[in-house]
């Protein structure tokens, strides 16, 4: 069964198409591309597949479930988690309860065991702060674990947000557009970073980006989108070659 | 009394709620602050005005002209010294703490100047009284120049922001603030210009609320401030017509609330009205509502 | 293993130097206490600045308890004295209806209970539809909250008889009580009669717990979901925080706290009005915090004693003394938010000798 399964996904603002007919398929473990020019409506395919926007129509399963029309808080549970395309962190908060506040859903303990710091407080803490380090030392951030979020290099901002929604222990991964800002050193490395999370988490990921490079380097399978419309969709190295995808980003 | 009179006493408070609403909802809608102590610019006004006229004898209309420009002047030096610091400053509240400061700080010059005591205010106001309905309805020339009065500044208003350049400017200025410096407007000026129209204008709204209700004490404006705000909220922040028929509508509840249910619940009333809105339309009557985007 | 040494040495860090700042903020309650506590049994204090002891610690409690919806939960409350107020009277109604015969340590303790308990369900029930709210717009809502609550309470005749508890909204005949029957609450009168169980160990006592609750709470799951919401609501939602009920739990902590803070006050005093809790008071209160930092708990702490205990000191010169307290709030504000003044003072600093290095993200 597939993890992802998108079909007849439409959304429209003020009569406009933003998003029309989108249907997509991803396999369990796939590293997955949307690309397309700017406002093709990628971004807006992200938000309604985590039910920041309600679809008109089509239906959206993961793993089997249907989550359609679920709100931001359900589709999270439900196990997709995601990065913004202007990174969103946690940015007065410390990186290490950056990755611990992810960990809400899955290790929890009341709201009195907190205040009164009960054994089983110190207990869950300690497992949330064994496993935020984990993470951490995945994307090399552990020894900034005291740093404040918002005063991290921007390259390692991106790299924690990902930390962060991987903290929710998701079935999919949605990156937006993980390497905008990014030189091609860090790009480079990012690319081998999106690969290891893969085969560590044996985690399904869905991004979007503008980067070639990097599609071309990590993607398995690419969906092309333009004006909303899918333009094309399949194996990597076709799709790239595919005349119609060369017209729409460079024009006619 | 019979309700048409109630009514009338509604919106003729309410006009004043405009008028002090007004400058309120330009200046949340182009400075991004509330300003405290918008409402004790009103005092301030209502003090020199009845200094003018008992001190100096100077005629109505002179002594509402040098409360107007005292109060605009105030209004630029306020801005000037205590909140443009602060403009820039990390979090919002900042210069809504400086801004509460500055209110203590009229009406604590005011106690010392004038005393604690409330002075009786002469009405400045010598328009005769209207009779209607056989004398069954007596509208009193305050009431009719309050009316006229806010009805008049918010046409100005209206066609200062959209028919002139520096209305244009403030528009752009609350639109986009980087943007419009980006486009050559002089955003410190625009920001000067909106203080001094809303404090001039609260000089106005000080002279017909204390001509209407004719006791000025150095705590005169708060409530009125507040229930302006109110107003402006009610009618949805930075709306021209949501600020008059938020006033408008206020006064009229607040004066019918205390004719029929209870003068000691009006304000409760007031505010309860104000909360169902918001909770119905979060923005306010007439007001845009903007979601971030993700 | 190198690597897990690494990292549980990092933890060890943090965790302590939390652990340290929040033991310092107890100290200095602590330390206070003692001091102040010395000079009243050495009757080396004026009888103002003993008069002022329980005031400051309400004062405390409510500046601490309003930085949990200010500083950690990010939402602007301009009506935390109608919580104080719910608190206050709620208490003093349960104190003259009940317990008397009671130790006087275990009356307080009762009414603290019923006071925050009280205050808390107020919170719940104002949270529940205003936190939809955002901004200015809540700022608004609660300060209308706020003057509801004092209106409502102003018109309010409440007394017991061997009934039960009567209530009216018209006057004291409305209550139809029997013989038997005690009026406490006397609309616009308020309360009159209230023992005053309120003393300084007690608002000391008080202070303490509510550090505890909210220092423990803002260092928990619970407190982090809280601080997520007002960093950025939108990513706290895309890992699965539920933004309302964790913005209603920091308010309706600070409800109940607040309304504790009310409790203390009301059996300070003889006799009870709403007066003092209107809009003003609320201002005040939001005042400490951000003079204090918003989100700094030590700060709010010291800047409601400072506040509070400076307008007394300044009583000497009588009219100008709110005067000056105003122009001092001004320029306590200009100087500690103006990004000019900051620069300027990160420029001061470094140039002293032995000056303090600018400021890097690690903690605060």
């Amino acid at each position: 069964m597939a993890m992802l399964e998108v079909s007849r996904l439409s959304i429209s603002f003020g009569g406009l198409h933003a998003v029309d007919d989108f249907n997509v398929t991803i396999e369990k473990g796939q590293l997955y591309g949307l690309i397309g020019p700017n406002g093709a409506g990628k971004t807006t395919v992200f938000n309604l597949l985590t039910g920041v926007y309600k679809p008109n129509e089509g239906i959206v399963r993961l793993d089997g479930v249907d989550i359609t029309g679920k709100n931001t808080v359900e589709v999270n549970r439900l196990g997709i988690a995601r990065t913004f395309q202007n990174i969103r962190l946690f940015k007065d908060m410390p990186v290490l309860d950056n990755v611990k506040v992810g960990f809400h859903n899955q290790k929890s303990y009341s709201v009195l065991t907190g205040i009164l710091k009960l054994p089983k407080y110190h207990r869950t803490e300690n497992e949330m702060n064994q496993k935020a380090m984990e993470i951490l030392d995945v994307f090399g951030l552990a020894s900034e674990a005291a740093v404040k979020a918002g005063n991290l290099p921007y390259g390692k901002q991106r790299k924690l947000e990902i930390a962060r929604a991987l903290a929710t222990d998701p079935k999919l991964l949605l990156l937006d557009e993980p390497a905008a800002g990014m030189n091609p050193n860090e790009t480079a490395e990012l690319m081998d970073t999106i690969r290891f999370v893969r085969d560590h988490f044996d985690m399904t990921i869905l991004l979007i980006e503008h980067d070639m490079k990097l599609v071309a380097g990590i993607c398995e399978k690419l969906t092309v989108l333009n004006f909303g419309r899918v333009l094309c969709q399949g194996e990597t190295s076709e799709v790239l070659s595919d005349p119609a995808v060369i017209t729409a980003y460079l024009g006619e | 009394m019979s309700f048409i009179t109630y009514l009338k006493d509604g919106i003729s408070l309410g006009a004043v709620y405009a008028i002090i609403a007004l400058g309120y909802t330009m200046v949340y809608g182009i400075a991004k602050m509330l300003n405290f102590a918008h409402g004790d610019v009103i005092m301030v006004g209502a003090y020199v005005a009845l200094m003018m006229l008992t001190k100096t004898g100077a005629p109505p209309i002179a002594a509402v002209l040098v409360s107007m420009a005292a109060c605009t002047l105030l209004g630029i030096t306020i801005e000037m010294v205590a909140y443009r610091p602060l403009r820039k400053a990390s979090s919002s509240l900042a210069v809504l703490i400086t801004a509460i400061g500055v209110s203590y700080l009229l009406q604590n010059l005011a106690l010392l100047i004038f005393g604690a005591g409330g002075k009786t205010f002469v009405n400045v106001v010598s328009f005769p009284s209207v009779s209607l309905a056989d004398g069954q309805l007596n509208i009193s020339g305050t009431t009719i120049v309050t009316i006229l009065v806010s009805v008049i500044i918010m046409v100005s208003l209206t066609l200062f922001v959209n028919k002139t350049k520096p209305g244009h400017a403030m528009l752009a200025v609350s639109e986009d603030r980087d943007a419009a410096q980006l486009m050559g407007v002089n955003v410190n000026a625009t920001i000067s210009l909106t203080f001094a129209i809303g404090s001039g204008l609260a000089a106005v709204a000080g002279v017909l609320l204390c001509s209407a209700y004719p006791i000025v004490s150095p705590y005169t404006g708060a409530m009125p401030g507040i229930k302006a705000f109110t107003a402006a909220v009610f009618g949805g922040i930075g709306s021209i017509p949501g600020a008059m028929l938020g006033g408008i509508l206020l006064g009229v509840i607040e004066v019918l609330g205390k004719a029929y249910i209870s003068t000691q619940v009006a304000d409760a009333i007031v505010f309860g009205v104000l909360i169902v809105v918001l909770l119905v339309k979060p923005s306010g009557l007439f007001g845009k509502n903007i979601q971030e985007k993700v | 293993m190198n690597q897990n040494n690494q990292s549980a040495e990092i933890i060890k860090k943090i965790q302590s130097s939390t652990r340290r700042g929040n033991l310092i903020t107890y100290g200095i309650v602590l330390a206070a206490y003692i001091v102040m506590q010395s000079l009243v049994s050495t009757g080396h204090i004026s009888s103002l600045l003993k008069g002022l002891l329980v005031p400051v610690c309400v004062y405390v409690i409510a500046a601490v308890s309003l930085n949990l919806v200010v500083g950690i939960s990010g939402e602007l409350s301009l009506g935390h004295a109608g919580f104080m107020c719910v608190g206050a009277y709620a208490s003093s109604f349960f104190t003259n209806a009940y317990g008397d015969g009671l130790p006087n340590w275990f009356r307080l303790i009762l009414a603290i209970i019923v006071g925050a308990a009280a205050a808390g369900l107020f919170g719940i029930l104002i949270g529940v539809p205003v936190l939809r709210l955002k901004g200015d717009y809540l700022a608004i809502v609660t300060l209308a909250f706020g003057e509801i609550i004092k209106n409502l309470i102003n018109v309010l005749y409440a007394g017991v008889d061997s009934n039960g508890i009567h209530i009216s909204t018209k006057s004291a005949m409305d209550l139809n009580m029997g013989p038997d029957g005690k009026q406490i609450i006397k609309g616009a009168l308020g309360i009159s009669g209230t023992p005053r169980l309120s003393t300084f160990t007690a608002g000391v006592v008080l202070i303490i717990i509510t550090l505890f609750i909210v220092q423990n709470l803002m260092n928990s799951r619970a407190g982090r979901a809280i601080m997520s919401t007002r960093d950025n609501r939108i990513a706290a939602e895309s890992i699965g925080i539920p933004v309302t009920k964790y913005k209603l739990l920091a308010f309706a902590v600070s409800a109940a706290l607040a309304g504790a803070a009310g409790v203390l006050y009301s059996h300070n005093l003889a006799s009870l009005s709403t007066a003092k809790f209107d809009y003003n008071t609320s201002i005040l209160v939001l005042v400490f915090v951000v003079l204090g930092g918003i989100g700094n708990i030590r700060g709010s702490i010291i800047a409601a004693v400072i506040l509070t205990v400076l307008p007394e000191m300044l009583r000497g010169l009588s009219a100008y003394r709110m005067l000056i307290y105003a122009v001092i709030l001004i320029a306590m504000m200009l100087f500690n938010w103006a990004p000019a003044a900051i620069s300027w003072r990160e420029r001061m600093m470094e140039r002293l000798p032995f000056g303090r290095k600018k400021r890097t993200g690690e903690e605060d």
